[in-house]
């Protein structure tokens, strides 16, 4: 993880030595990640295969339908899109402590309780105020709520020792009965008899669709704010020091480095982006929160996060190849009569065989410029 | 089913796509224009999955009805979350699959999912079960269909009534929403046609699907002495396979669980949604409007018992089948006033009886006495 973290950057490369040597180190340090997960995912694919084929269907034709279904034409792309556009803040709720070293997994908790905080923060000023007033301060809302519930699990792990994976995960549990609690209860909007949910906002209050697209504007949401985790994470001293404290913590703190308000910082931080896809999720598809808020965004991100490798920018194509996936399991379905757990077997077999090729890095000498012939120009790694 | 059609595929094909010619088919009908006229695509969309032995299982019963019938193709989705998933379902199996008629059969999937789908793809149908389709509020393209299963629940009781020995039933709910209420009280209200001491205990789970709640409070109630158990959640399975376990009688619920327990299993109430697919779909084919709100009860042929099991008396036998003749006829009320509900309060005033159509058992929210529970 570390390697392309302490990698000279091209332009300081290019500067040190006029050739060509240079630029092929950048890109054979560049290449190692997309070459090593592009191959994960073929060996995903090849064994997953093999299965089908000992159920007695054809892999090929399996292969064709989850391309038609996830990316053969515009309305099957804007299909994958919506679909991923949630588990790229839900994701981000697990790359960013993972820079850490924290495994959160609880990020569940945060999307549905930021969605009934959006919901409850919207229901006063509705009817009065202007949506682009109303919007934002669901939005901050939900964030808000958000990153404290998870920034609770960096808290219980920073100064009682709770270990964070468990507390994030029984925190969801807790969230999910809460947000029963408050739609069937305080906040439940009488007239949703059979299914309980808040006071449905007025059309006018919705996040719409991005314009020329029928995908709504959690999508460019998604996006910034993996961009922006990139950059928080690549290029500030605040990232430079997560990253520190998440090799060592000892190295951290005798460097002197806030590791408490870090841990805190960078589980709020995720917790609120959550908390942000809770809030569209009200805001754009349900238009009130109810039970349907626990649809498993929350769990689904930790697996895009882990395909991620915990890279903020690789998060953006791997939850649109989930959200594809998941958008042709139901052509699978209905084509092919296989049951719906045909892609959450695919999901764990990707899931698992990226995991085993983490082993890998480091091994093949075309992506080590230390090991080429010619020795490289600095150590590439520290 | 081929064999109540009195003649064999191919000419029932010949002579139905004459007719359909003849008669002009809706356009919105035809979906896929390489496929014969009377070709049409209808879409299931499932909560949970096809063989739950619960609610899921019920609807692809039915769908599995309208399968056999000539002309149409059945394309389903199982576990398909209440979210941008269903409405992105949908419109796949519409552009997809070239889907005319869609049964999105989850109640969360009806506002906004289905009708914000309906109102983008206004030539295509949509029939929703279990909502509350309203004239001039939702598109006209939509449709709402439910049965009426608390007189089934009614039946149960009654064989309950005679099986328990404890005079204590148990009920495992899922939430406390109108529905589901009102089985809770038609169970009791059958037990204690049988015998007025019976209580029914209730335990709420508060999620429609949640296993290991559902072994919680099945064996909480038997351990509060219950004896005979039912349920209301998606899929009764846990519940009918726990309490017959724990040597408790069992009725069932949305689809039949005898094969779970079948020395242990009395009834149960079960939904016939093939009857209502079969209606739809005919009326698609022939073009004529199909309705936009429809229910219909046990003598209507939405909803049928299963089977009496080997642990219901001949007392029993009688009483049911006696009550079950007089739903037929239409007559029967579950809700026959005076009825106090569980907190001394009346609900149902003295000579005042509700049909089970009626408006007032939509909003249901109380829980009559003899029902040890709470609402909230």
């Amino acid at each position: 993880m570390t390697i392309e973290a302490n990698t000279p950057s091209l332009s300081q490369l290019s500067a040190s030595n006029g050739n060509v040597r240079p630029i092929l180190e950048w890109i054979a340090r560049r290449a190692e990640p997309v070459a090593i997960s592009l191959g994960a995912i073929l060996a995903g694919l090849a064994l997953f295969s093999i299965f089908i084929a000992v159920v007695g269907k054809s892999p090929i034709e399996l292969f064709k339908l989850m391309y038609t279904g996830g990316f053969g034409s515009w309305f099957s792309i804007q299909n994958s899109l919506s679909r991923a556009a949630p588990l790229l803040l839900t994701a981000l709720c697990v790359a960013l402590p993972a820079r850490l070293g924290l495994v959160i997994i609880g990020g569940e908790g945060a999307v549905v309780l930021g969605g009934v905080a959006a919901a409850a923060a919207a229901l006063p000023l509705t009817g009065s105020v202007s949506p682009i007033i109303v919007l934002p301060v669901m939005a901050i809302a939900g964030m808000l709520m958000g990153g404290i519930w998870i920034g609770m699990a960096g808290l219980l792990r920073h100064y009682r020792g709770v270990n964070e994976t468990i507390a994030s995960l029984l925190l969801a549990y807790i969230a999910i009965a809460l947000m029963n609690h408050v739609i069937e209860g305080p906040l439940r909007d009488p007239a949703s008899l059979n299914k309980p949910s808040t006071a449905p906002l007025p059309p006018e209050y919705l996040l719409g669709n991005i314009p020329g697209m029928d995908v709504n504007w959690g999508l460019v949401i998604g996006i910034l704010a993996c961009i922006l985790s990139w950059i928080l994470i690549e290029a500030t001293s605040f990232g430079f020091a997560a990253r520190i404290a998440g090799g060592n913590v000892r190295a951290a703190q005798i460097q002197g480095l806030p590791v408490g308000r870090l841990i805190v910082g960078f589980t709020a931080l995720a917790g609120s982006f959550a908390g942000l896809a809770g809030m569209i999720e009200v805001a754009a598809v349900q238009g009130s929160a109810n039970a349907s808020l626990a649809a498993g965004y929350g769990y689904t991100g930790i697996l895009v996060a882990f395909l991620a490798r915990h890279n903020p920018l690789a998060v953006i194509p791997v939850a649109i190849l989930l959200g594809g996936i998941d958008a042709s399991g139901g052509l699978i379905q209905r084509r092919m009569g296989l049951p719906d757990a045909t892609v959450l077997v695919l999901q764990g077999t990707l899931f698992v065989v990226i995991l085993l090729c983490e082993t890998l890095y480091g091994r093949f000498k075309i992506f080590n410029p230390d090991l080429w012939k010619t020795p490289a120009l600095k150590g590439g790694t520290v | 089913m081929t064999k109540f059609l009195p003649m064999n595929r191919r000419s029932f094909l010949q002579t139905t796509a004459a007719g359909a010619a003849a008669f002009g088919l809706a356009p919105s009908l035809i979906t896929t224009p390489a496929a014969a006229q009377t070709a049409l695509t209808v879409g299931f969309i499932y909560v949970g999955p096809k063989d739950d032995y619960g609610y899921n299982q019920a609807h692809a019963e039915g769908a599995a009805v309208i399968k056999a019938m000539s002309g149409v193709t059945v394309v389903e989705e199982e576990n398909v979350p209440e979210t941008v998933d269903v409405q992105k379902t949908m419109e796949s199996m519409i552009n997809l699959d070239g889907a005319g008629l869609i049964f999105p059969t989850s109640f969360g999937y009806f506002d906004p999912h289905m009708l914000a789908i309906a109102e983008k793809y206004p030539d295509m149908q949509f029939r929703h079960c279990g909502g509350l389709w309203q004239e001039g509020k939702n598109p006209v393209n939509t449709g709402s269909y439910f049965g009426y299963i608390g007189q089934g629940q009614f039946l149960n009781g009654i064989t309950a009534g005679y099986a328990s020995k404890s005079k204590k039933i148990g009920f495992v709910a899922a939430k406390p929403i109108p529905q589901v209420l009102q089985n809770i009280n038609s169970f009791l209200l059958g037990a204690r046609s049988v015998d007025p001491t019976i209580t029914c205990q209730v335990i709420f789970t508060g999620e429609w699907s949640l296993a290991v709640k559902e072994a919680e409070a099945t064996n909480a109630l038997i351990d509060q002495g219950a004896d005979v158990i039912t349920c209301h959640v998606d899929s009764p399975k846990v519940v009918v396979e726990t309490a017959a376990g724990r040597g408790a009688f069992v009725c069932g619920y949305h689809a039949n669980q005898s094969p779970l327990a079948p020395e242990k299993y009395l009834t149960g109430a079960e939904w016939a949604w093939g009857n209502v697919y079969t209606k739809f779909v005919t009326e698609a084919q022939a073009g004529t409007p199909l309705g936009n709100f429809v229910r219909g009860g046990l003598k209507d042929g939405f909803v049928k018992m299963s089977p009496l099991g080997p642990g219901v008396s001949d007392e029993a036998r009688t009483k049911f089948e006696a009550t079950h003749a007089e739903m037929m006829t239409g007559n029967f009320a579950v809700y026959k006033g005076p009825i106090k509900d569980n907190k001394g309060g009346d609900v149902v005033m003295a000579g005042q009886t509700l049909a089970e159509d009626a408006i007032e058992l939509e909003s249901m929210a109380y829980l009559v006495e003899g029902v040890i529970g709470s609402t909230s």
